[in-house]
């Protein structure tokens, strides 16, 4: 036990560089799909066929066949002809997390857009707000608090899809899991040490986009803000206050003087 | 052109795919089957009102759902050496999706309305029969669609047995390009054959889920 502990701490900093490398793909795979998200999400929503129809064929597209194949097509049949497109393994990575992952979201970003009451549309609409107002300030507010917990679960899988990226060539955790095995003969350590850490960012994550639904919920007026549920007194949040008489929401999303900065 | 895409290859490469669209068909079928018995006791168990088991219980769900299931597997594979990979990878795919499957059981026996539960009680059921008699029947009609996505979900799943080298659809395909040289055609069928095989499920899913809800 002593030995495998030396060996892994001997090795530490490259497990430090393979977990940096786990999560820049993470985060890149993770900003790629929720940009793809939003404009495949608003696309499959849009009157106009020529927006919709391509995009929910490239959303059933990338949902139908497999990360596995996805990723591995970027990186062995791109760089043949007629293509000859080599794109660096890590750029590979991210596209093709971001692109699976983002096709997924984009579901439960229509998803939640349509389930923001019928009112609110109509009654954007007669405070003559025009159709990206209406959206910015009305609709994504109230449908964001919504998308974040489905959000979370899909960034969960980003980070498990993510040690796909061992076999093509890039040295993230899994592939140092494997090294860890090589050094210290002991394959029950090496792997509960790698999944203990796949778990911890996993983890942090979690609580991370926790923090964020909390943030995104108080914006609405619902629930306590971040500062109030971090504080340690109890005291009497804003949302015990207004628990019993609930505000409309888009009343409190238009002041006239706005109060992000409070 | 020719070098583009060589129909050829194509009709060469299918039948090796086809033999590995059954493995991969056999293990999303036999996963799915442990998936959701397990994940139903799993989500059962869970209920318990003893700390001593739900907590440990609900640790090693969290743990096994947020780990990737890729190293799952090759773990397995090196721990278990005795067994054929095959069966590793069913039995590490249905543990893995019984941990999806569990929430999906919670939330359909949360979504039970508690004046069943009372009214079981009131009729002085056992509770082995409350649960097969009343809340299981009307809580697995909530879960249905749930079950369907995750089924879908696990299809796709499937390659990730290529790493402990059995040999389902896409390792068919990387023995294929790796032995001609031409992956794009291996490589793209196999893309197309799971979308053939998981949309028109998944069209099948939404409808059900349509007539249930």
């Amino acid at each position: 036990m002593l030995d495998n502990l030396q060996t892994f701490a001997g090795l530490l900093p490259q497990f430090g560089e393979g977990i940096l490398v786990t999560l820049a793909l993470t985060f890149g795979g993770g900003l790629l799909a929720l940009f793809v998200a939003f404009v495949l999400g608003l696309g499959s929503r849009a009157r106009t066929r020529w927006t919709r129809v391509p995009s929910r064929v490239v959303v059933e597209f990338f949902r139908g066949t497999s990360l596995v194949v996805q990723i591995f097509w970027l990186f062995y049949v791109l760089p043949l002809p007629p293509f000859y497109v080599e794109l660096d393994p890590m750029a590979c990575g991210i596209i093709a997390l971001g692109l699976n992952y983002g096709a997924y979201a984009s579901e439960v970003v229509r998803g939640s857009i349509n389930s923001v009451p019928k009112g609110q549309w109509e009654a954007a609409t007669a405070l003559d707000l025009g159709p990206v107002r209406r959206m910015r300030r009305v609709i994504l507010p109230q449908a964001w608090p919504l998308m974040i917990p489905m959000f979370t679960n899909l960034l969960i899988q980003l980070v498990k899809g993510s040690a796909l990226a061992a076999y093509i060539t890039l040295h993230d955790l899994n592939f140092m899991i494997v090294e860890l095995r090589r050094g210290t003969t002991e394959t029950v350590f090496s792997y509960t040490v790698g999944l203990l850490i796949y778990f911890a960012i996993a983890y942090v994550l979690t609580l991370l986009m926790n923090a964020l639904e909390a943030r995104a919920k108080n914006k609405v007026g619902q629930g306590p803000s971040l500062r109030e549920i971090l504080r340690v007194a109890p005291v009497q949040t804003k949302a015990d206050v207004g628990a019993s008489t609930p505000k409309p929401m888009v009343t409190s999303q238009l002041p006239p003087t706005t109060t992000d900065g409070a | 052109m020719n070098d583009f895409w060589s129909w050829e290859h194509t009709v060469a490469v299918l039948p090796g795919l086809l033999d590995g669209l059954r493995i991969t068909i056999l293990a999303t079928v036999v996963g799915m089957v442990i998936a959701s018995t397990l994940g139903l006791i799993v989500a059962i168990v869970r209920r318990s009102r003893l700390r001593l088991v739900t907590f440990p219980v609900g640790f090693l769900v969290e743990f096994i759902r947020s780990t990737p299931l890729l190293v799952q597997l090759v773990f397995a594979n090196l721990l278990f050496t005795q067994f054929p990979s095959l069966a590793i990878g069913c039995v590490v795919l249905g543990i893995h999706y019984a941990t999806y499957m569990s929430e999906v059981y919670r939330a359909g026996i949360d979504a039970v309305p508690r004046g069943q539960w009372e009214a079981a009680i009131a009729l002085d059921l056992p509770k082995g029969r409350t649960w097969r008699a009343v809340v299981l029947p009307q809580a697995i009609r909530n879960t249905l669609p749930g079950l369907g996505n995750y089924a879908i979900s696990m299809f796709k799943e499937t390659p990730f047995l290529a790493f402990i080298y059995v040999v389902e659809m896409y390792a068919a395909a990387q023995a294929y390009g790796g032995s001609n040289f031409r992956y794009m055609e291996a490589i793209t069928m196999v893309g197309l054959l799971f979308l053939l095989v998981s949309y028109p499920t998944s069209l099948l899913v939404r409808r059900l889920e349509n007539r249930l809800a």
